[in-house]
């Protein structure tokens, strides 16, 4: 996140600076057309147009899965929920272009540039478990995330957020039912579930980022209420959530330390392992290279559909309504 | 000890199921977000119609197998689709041009078979019918457009309409499967299809401004189980894990 170019922090009127920040403190919605800090309107947009490619990528684990799917059932409920993915990409991408960038120069920023997506998806999907663990463990991540994020102070991205928890509650019960089924089937089926939550497990955990002593951006996005909880609240909130449902599921997670406090009543863990985050987040987890090869090679590829389909609107301009 | 019904439902089953499963590869991979979302919802129409119509075919079949046995435990020779539709997806244009000329035929099909008096049969076919309408505006759209788009989109669907049009002999393919069903008025006559079908393809192509290709047809089998070398890698990937574990629930 540090690679990010930084323009020179622009010096703000401070009345409006002070009238936006009290709006914050309020709990009021900032929407589009409202003033707003430049350095809110950037931290917004990377943040947002991160979220977005993060359901693009995140579209191709997943999908690496649907043409083995090992029923009729599963296979619909993958393409389904692969579907809605990249309809959580669409409406977010249409979220950030309210703040004034517009989609094909965000996509260029992450294919070409340095803008990043989530850090889960460099990971390969190498069985079928992976379809039941992602959904449980990552859609579970991303809810706790999201749920959160539905109070933002930016409108936009707040109702984005409402709407898209829906479908990733049910992205998480769907699931979560997978791996149940699996835990509760063969001997190789419940092999293969476990291995899952194995690989699986600790980079669920570095979803919610570095800690917040560390997140160079947290600061500024707590104090104009975009984000209202820190990362380690986040994280320790989604462990407490999924431990029980391990359990009940009669799968293990891979962390010796993992305790309850009595006192508390957290689940207490182990230190992540911060070098792999950072190494995954610098471009050299297990798939950087492969996610965004494939993302561009789509991108490339369907270049001359783009440009035919601008033409031909073009083209036929006064009968507007047939194109795209 | 298969009925022609039997044989019937499989051809129909297996189209979607297979024509389904190649659009399903574009999911992540589109040229843009809103056509990996289009594409993924008609590869899934496609996929809940072959599961209800295997699902027929196996219950008129009557020896215990569904529709997930039907699609992960046969072999390539038992599958009944139509060649056209095993090819590898190819670019965006032959995707389109491939499933407009599928929808099109399949259009006068489904309006013929969903008031069949075979109750079932025909409740499928109504509802296959609506979504096929959306199926057709889509590709039909698209392969205007990209015809009538920039030069290298017209000669890319172009070349996909070269390619593709010689296997269409297949859609209008008949034997004693369809004989004993049109007596029974459940199955369309094809050579009554055939001009219906070439009257809404001509009018489309020719907005898209490119032509069928003059030369001979393709030898086709795959109502017979006769088909190209893509349909058994295909049926390796699909097919994998089901038959890795025998027995297993999902
Ligand atoms: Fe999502
Ligand atoms: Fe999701």
């Amino acid at each position: 996140m540090a690679t990010e170019a930084k323009p020179a922090a622009p010096t703000e009127d401070p009345v409006k600076l002070a009238e936006f920040e009290a709006r914050c403190d309020r709990g009021e919605t900032i929407e589009p057309k409202d003033w707003m800090p430049e350095k809110y309107r950037r931290q917004l947009t990377r943040m947002m147009s991160q979220h977005a490619h993060s359901e693009v990528v995140g579209m191709l684990p997943e999908g690496n899965w649907i043409t083995r799917a090992p029923n009729l059932r599963r296979k619909m409920c993958l393409i389904a929920k692969v579907q809605d993915e990249g309809g959580h990409g669409l409406y977010i991408y249409c979220g950030t272009e309210t703040l004034g960038t517009d989609r094909a120069e965000l996509i260029d920023q992450y294919l070409y540039g340095t803008a990043k997506y989530s850090s889960i998806f460099n990971y390969p999907t190498l069985t079928w478990a992976d379809i039941g663990v992602i959904g449980w463990l990552v859609d579970g991540a991303a809810i706790v995330n999201q749920t959160m994020l539905a109070h933002a102070s930016y409108g936009p991205y707040a109702r984005a957020m409402i709407r898209i928890c829906k479908e990733e509650n049910f992205h998480k019960r769907q699931g979560y039912e997978l791996c149940a089924t699996l835990a509760r089937g063969t001997p190789a089926q419940k092999a293969m579930v476990q291995d899952a939550v194995n690989r699986w497990w600790w980079p669920s955990l570095m979803m919610f980022g570095p800690h917040d002593t560390n997140s160079p951006h947290s600061a500024d996005l707590l104090r104009w209420k975009v984000k209202q909880k820190s990362n380690d609240d986040l994280r320790q909130r989604f462990v407490n959530l999924t431990v029980p449902q391990a359990q009940a599921i009669g799968l293990t997670l891979p962390d010796p330390d993992l305790k309850l406090d009595q006192a508390t009543g957290d689940w207490k863990f182990g230190e992540i392992d911060w070098s792999e985050f950072n190494a995954v987040i610098a471009g050299n987890g297990p798939m950087n290279r492969e996610r965004i090869a494939a993302r561009r090679k789509a991108h490339e590829e369907g270049a001359w559909v783009r440009e035919a389909a601008a033409a031909y609107a073009a083209k036929h301009q006064p009968a507007a309504g047939q194109a795209a | 000890m298969s009925t022609p019904l039997f044989e019937y439902l499989l051809r129909l089953g297996d189209d979607r199921l297979i024509l389904g499963h190649r659009n399903a590869e574009w999911c992540g991979h589109g040229p843009i977000l809103e056509e990996d979302i289009a594409v993924a919802n008609v590869a899934l129409d496609q996929t809940g119609e072959a599961q209800l119509l295997l699902n027929l075919a196996g219950q008129i079949e009557g020896q215990g197998r569904d529709a997930d046995q039907l699609a992960y435990w046969r072999d390539e020779t038992q599958f009944r689709n139509l060649q056209m539709l095993e090819l590898p997806r190819g670019d965006f244009g032959f995707t389109m041009v491939r499933q407009f000329l599928f929808s099109a035929h399949a259009h006068f099909v489904l309006e013929h078979l969903a008031s069949c008096p075979h109750d079932d049969l025909a409740g499928i076919a109504a509802k296959a019918l609506k979504e096929n309408r959306y199926h057709l505006r889509h590709s039909s759209e698209w392969v205007v457009r990209l015809g009538d788009g920039t030069d290298e989109s017209h000669r890319r669907i172009q070349a996909a309409l070269d390619e593709l049009w010689p296997w269409t002999v297949e859609l209008f393919y008949e034997d004693a499967v369809d004989a004993a069903l049109k007596a029974e008025q459940i199955a369309p006559d094809q050579a009554a299809i055939k001009p219906k079908w070439e009257a809404m393809v001509t009018e489309v192509l020719t907005r898209a401004t490119v032509q069928p290709p003059k030369g001979p047809m393709r030898m086709v089998g795959g109502r017979k189980g006769r088909h190209t070398e893509h349909l058994g890698h295909l049926l390796a990937e699909m097919q994998i894990v089901a038959r890795s574990h025998p027995g297993a629930s999902w």
